[in-house]
């Protein structure tokens, strides 16, 4: 039977990923802390994180190239713990590839097949370089290839191995701007059309809210949070997660009570509320924050309505990007705030300078944790 | 068409405009060259070509020592039927060293590349600290290691492992004399390929399900050819041209290529017949190197 896509012929098992108390320790310093978690099968899940938050060594541990400290690693109920790498049903996109010099591109795209024993390769071979767009390439060696073209090898060469779960490893890291956008759309293509589980670790959270079903933010060896992209990004639970992912104004204040289903919240010389069920804290010191998109800016005194949070400050800078303007506004009590204002009505911009009250909907508003350690929720 | 023209006038334009400082730069760099060039010429060139008409000389009737202008090739075939034995020797030898070097370096370079982590600079060190004593010395020191009365050989022999019940002036010690001496240089290569392969193509072996071995054999080994290649020539090469090994350590039995010619220029005074063994063991040299070199097949080489 002959198809022309390359889907039907790779034939894939697909199987949940389980991290159960996943440590790793060096000598000094505790890199993954206590690590649970599942990675669903057949789903695209990124780890993000700054670099040293442990993501790469969780990778490495999947891949069989970490013995963790201690825990366990489940694919589809069965424990990979104690076993070698090479004994693994799991491959890896390695950062800048690792592509094998001295071999061709079939050559190296067979190398698992042809460890495995497996005598007739080439059909195999030819269908996975069809399906990474590269099946005039099959004879160059990697040296003669661009960056995008090696990129598309390394997928090629883990992917023909039919992993329970494929391994990227900062897969784009080394691509220009550009070519990073086009091979965002081809992994998840490629994601799309194989439908194994991909586990993608980044640092970069544009590339993470792209590509991912799934993103897990990592900090300091543990998940912070972790969610679709929207749902993190629009209700983070932690300091790191609100300016790691993205941008966020935040207020200090303090809770003074409840109303309905709201907090009532004093701060900075004025009041705020927001839904209980978007704060990580419901007593005491908080954060209130909210994504600079949110906001709206007027001038002041102007009739901004009722139930809004406000607050004011000056315009220090104004910088007009054509879709949206993009305003710094240093607030009353000192604080650097930056709104981005679409450009929906004709002229009437604000300069700097001006005195202006920034306003935004409470449920668009949400609360962390002062200290920013707290948040058990995720 | 038209629009490649613009671009190759602008790309011509430049050269041009920087023509006159770089014809002063290749003039540098030529006048640089000169006192290597210089070098060869004295060193190398005059004593080959001495060395060649040497080869071809007749004796002077009478006078022992004393030799003539000529055109004597059949120096040649006398100096082969009178040593053949002790060129099989010199490659058997020079063979066997090299291969033993291989054996015992491949590791250690191995080692020093990818596991010794902050000992690496000290290791290095020490494999080329024998080069601080003379090679001379080095050897008669083997003398003492390898003597009669010596640990080593009252051991084998108390297993009754050697077939001479000794090792000195016997052929193992030669062997082992070059083995030793030219072991840095066959380190030395080995480390520099092993070192430049990325350890992660070790690791992306192994997540592609090749045993280590496996993944030694088609990733690292592969890739460390370019040294395998430096490292025997440069071990064979100056062992199986030797005389000092087999002149220490081994009987007059055991003598090599090296001890011929040296045998012939300082005791027999036999200057053609020593030069004829010396460009006959050049030709086999070059031989033997041409049809490695194409076997293997490595052509970051040359």
């Amino acid at each position: 039977m002959s198809m022309s896509s390359g889907s039907a012929s790779l034939g894939f098992e697909v199987k949940d990923l389980e991290l159960i108390n996943l440590t790793k320790r060096f000598a000094d310093f505790v890199a993954v802390d206590d690590l649970t978690l599942t990675i669903p099968a057949g789903s695209f899940f990124a780890l993000l994180g700054p670099s040293g938050c442990g993501k790469t060594t969780t990778l490495r541990m999947v891949a069989g190239l970490e013995d963790p400290t201690e825990g366990q690693i489940l694919l589809g109920g069965d424990d990979l713990t104690r076993l070698k790498a090479y004994q693994r049903p799991v491959n890896t996109v390695f950062q800048s590839y690792a592509l094998f010099p001295h071999l061709d591109v079939f050559e190296n795209v067979a190398f698992g097949l042809r460890r495995r024993g497996i005598k007739d390769v080439s059909a195999a071979v030819t269908a996975m370089l069809e399906l990474v767009e590269l099946g005039n390439l099959a004879r160059r060696k990697p040296g003669q290839l661009s960056g995008g073209q090696q990129q598309r090898v390394a997928v090629a060469r883990a992917l023909i191995n039919h992993p329970g779960v494929l391994l990227l490893d900062e897969p784009l890291g080394a691509l220009d701007l550009k070519l990073r956008r086009q091979m965002q759309l081809e992994l998840k293509r490629i994601q799309t059309e194989v439908g194994t589980s991909f586990v993608h670790v980044t640092h970069d959270q544009e590339e993470a809210m792209t590509m991912a079903d799934t993103v897990a933010v990592m900090n300091q060896g543990r998940i912070e949070q972790m969610g679709a992209p929207v749902d993190i990004y629009d209700l983070p639970r932690t300091r790191f997660v609100a300016t790691f992912l993205g941008q966020s104004n935040e207020v200090s204040g303090r809770v003074t009570g409840t109303s309905g289903g709201d907090l009532l919240i004093e701060g900075a010389g004025s009041r705020f509320t927001l839904p209980v069920t978007r704060s990580a804290v419901d007593t005491g010191d908080i954060l209130v924050g909210v994504r600079p998109e949110k906001l709206s800016i007027s001038a002041q005194g102007s009739d901004i309505g009722d139930d809004v949070n406000y607050v004011t400050g000056k315009v220090t800078d104004a910088s007009f990007t054509g879709v949206s303007t993009q305003y710094l506004v240093m607030t009353s009590w000192g604080g650097e705030w930056m709104v981005f204002e679409q450009n929906r009505s004709l002229g009437g911009t604000l300069r700097p300078g001006d005195e202006v009250t920034v306003h935004w909907r409470p449920e668009h508003t949400f609360g962390l944790a002062v200290d920013g350690s707290a948040a058990e929720s995720a | 068409m038209p629009a490649i023209v613009p671009t190759t006038t602008t790309k011509a334009d430049a050269p041009a405009a920087s023509a006159g400082s770089s014809q002063r730069r290749s003039r540098t760099a030529y006048l640089l060259l000169l006192p290597g060039l210089g070098w060869l010429g004295v060193f190398f060139v005059i004593p080959i070509a001495t060395l060649f008409f040497t080869s071809l000389q007749a004796p002077v009737e009478g006078r022992s020592g004393v030799y003539q202008a000529a055109f004597q090739i059949s120096n040649y075939a006398q100096a082969l039927g009178d040593y053949w034995p002790q060129f099989v020797r010199s490659f058997i030898y020079a063979g066997i060293a090299t291969i033993l070097a291989l054996i015992i370096a491949y590791p250690l370079a191995y080692f020093i590349a990818f596991k010794a982590g902050r000992w690496r600079a000290i290791m290095l060190v020490l494999v080329v600290a024998p080069f601080f004593a003379s090679f001379l010395l080095r050897t008669y020191a083997w003398r003492t290691i390898l003597s009669d009365e010596g640990a080593i050989t009252t051991a084998l022999n108390a297993l009754h492992l050697l077939p001479e019940d000794r090792i000195l002036n016997t052929s193992i010690a030669v062997v082992l004399g070059l083995t030793y001496n030219f072991l840095p240089f066959m380190i030395l290569p080995l480390y520099a390929s092993l070192e430049k392969i990325d350890p992660r193509l070790i690791e992306a072996s192994g997540d592609l399900y090749a045993r280590p071995f496996t993944g030694f054999r088609k990733v690292v080994f592969p890739l460390s050819l370019p040294g395998v290649v430096a490292g025997t020539l440069l071990t064979f090469i100056p062992a199986a041209g030797d005389f000092i090994n087999a002149r220490l350590l081994g009987a007059p039995g055991d003598s090599m290529v090296g001890t011929a010619i040296q045998v012939n220029f300082l005791q027999f005074r036999d200057y053609p017949i020593a030069s004829a063994l010396s460009f006959i063991l050049m030709a086999f040299i070059l031989v033997v190197v041409f049809t490695y070199i194409r076997r293997a097949g490595t052509e970051d080489l040359v």
